[in-house]
């Protein structure tokens, strides 16, 4: 008997992106440059976070015809994003043969109560989380796969910082947390009980937690490596760098050799100049903070 | 003494291997550098995406350390993406560089996007008892082999798995499953 899109396939799929790098890229031959530097799969976009935080306006899904030019572009996977609780964008997206999808606050929310219930879609998802409780809702409805938020299009690797560690933090607790416990912290957290315990059991999340949201350099890689990230995204990171190919492949590298100074030094090692960086406390609009 | 396994520690499923191997009475390894090959007694490829694997294998030079040990003899079993990277050569990316050790030719995505993953049971040459569950993700296909290679599974008519002297390939992901017998079959080889 065949079964297509069951859990088992769409979790084990993330499994697959493990130790590797997820790249934003807005044309083909963006994708193209990712590809070739290694990346595991791409992000299409319309434009990258970083722009999308200066133009303004409402960020929707990308255009089905760049989407499917970059998919005609590799032979990696390829991510798109909807906005939050967008179902009619998630289906059109999983209808054009996306690999995966991004519900995702980066662009503007279309619901500001209910995300979508994953689980009816044969195409996985990935949420962004601030915390082990979001984390948690967000494998409630069907996601196979968890990010930080952090804060996109920033260039500042501060948030996803202070979201891998608190997620990490709850779940070291977790772990320790009697049985007798779990019902009271489930309800604390807003998380579902049977989650939580699978969480205690595993001491990780159920699915791959990768870091994303103000990574722009091989060190920054390494650091969400160090701190428990299973992977790394990179959205503005790449392309408003000064020469993408050269950051690309650098962090790529930094992600696999996170654990080894000496390899990271080497191969921090001439790759221009990161893009440009903003302060979290200047920002007209936290993107994290969409989400419920 | 239990033998010693690498896991190729490029990047992909490392950590559903190890957590496999674990449960068996063997030891275990993480192999990023060549150095790390001098250790082991048998390897295995994980799932992942074998174009990232390939060039992180090139950057080290692991590539060519890991042709040598497998002219040698080094039992080496590539699940999915490991499927790739052992074999001679990828129909539908001719460009694309392997290590070329067993005699197949593949297709890559051979069953169409993520949509079309799905999971299938499976008979197996020399697995016994109830059939197995194959978890084929984007997965690859054997579009032809050599007369030196034994298939020992198919789905849907089409070989999903084989054989050749010290290589073992496989289209799906067994480490995906709790049933231990593929990597079982595997350490008979070692």
């Amino acid at each position: 008997m065949e079964n297509k899109g069951t859990w088992v396939v769409k979790k084990g799929f993330a499994e697959m992106f493990k130790n590797g790098v997820i790249m934003d890229v807005t044309t083909a031959e963006q994708a193209k440059i990712a590809e070739e530097a290694g990346a595991v799969a791409v992000m299409a976009l319309e434009r990258v976070p970083a722009d999308i935080r200066k133009q303004g306006g409402v960020a929707r899904m990308a255009s089905i015809s760049k989407i499917k030019e970059i998919m005609d572009a590799v032979s990696i996977p390829v991510m798109a994003k909807c906005r939050i609780g967008h179902i009619a964008e998630a289906k059109i997206l999983e209808a054009i043969g996306v690999d995966f999808i991004d519900e995702s606050e980066v662009l503007t929310p279309a619901d500001e109560k209910f995300h979508i219930n994953k689980h009816e879609f044969k195409v996985p998802f990935v949420c962004g989380a601030r915390d082990l409780g979001e984390a948690l809702r967000r494998i409630a409805e069907g996601a196979a796969m968890i990010r930080t938020k952090g804060e996109a299009g920033t260039g500042n690797v501060v948030e996803a910082v202070k979201h891998m560690r608190q997620v990490m933090d709850e779940i070291r607790r977790v772990k320790n947390m009697l049985d007798d416990e779990l019902v009271t912290y489930a309800k604390e957290i807003g998380a579902p009980v049977e989650i939580v315990k699978m969480v205690k059991e595993l001491g990780r999340l159920p699915v791959v937690n990768f870091a994303a949201g103000g990574v722009a350099t091989p060190a920054d890689a390494a650091l969400m490596m160090m701190l428990g990230a299973d992977g790394v995204f990179v959205g503005s990171g790449i392309f408003k760098s000064k020469e993408p190919q050269k950051m690309a492949r650098a962090i790529v590298q930094a992600v696999l050799h996170y654990d080894d100074p000496e390899m990271l030094a080497k191969i921090s090692e001439d790759i221009g100049q990161p893009m440009e960086g903003k302060e979290i406390k200047d920002l007209e609009v936290r993107l994290q903070e969409r989400g419920w | 003494m239990a033998p010693i396994i690498g896991v190729l520690g490029m990047q992909g499923d490392i950590r559903e291997h190890v957590e496999f191997l674990k449960n068996m009475d063997v030891g275990v390894t993480i192999v990023k550098l060549p150095k790390h090959l001098e250790t082991i007694d048998a390897l295995i490829i994980p799932g992942g995406e074998s174009t990232t694997i390939w060039k992180l294998m090139k950057i080290t030079g692991l590539d060519v350390s890991l042709k040598e040990k497998i002219e040698q003899g080094l039992p080496v079993y590539g699940t999915c993406a490991g499927m790739i990277v052992l074999a001679k050569e990828i129909e539908n990316f001719p460009a694309q560089e392997t290590l070329g050790a067993i005699d197949i030719k593949v297709k890559r995505n051979a069953f169409g996007r993520q949509v079309d993953s799905f999971e299938a049971d499976l008979e197996i040459k020399y697995i016994d008892g109830k059939p197995f569950r194959g978890v084929f993700i984007r997965a690859p296909l054997i579009t032809s082999y050599g007369k030196d290679v034994e298939i020992l599974s198919e789905y849907d008519g089409k070989p999903v798995m084989a054989r050749q002297k010290n290589i073992l390939v496989s289209s799906f992901h067994p480490e995906l499953t709790n049933d231990s017998r593929v990597h079982e079959f595997f350490l008979k080889m070692v």
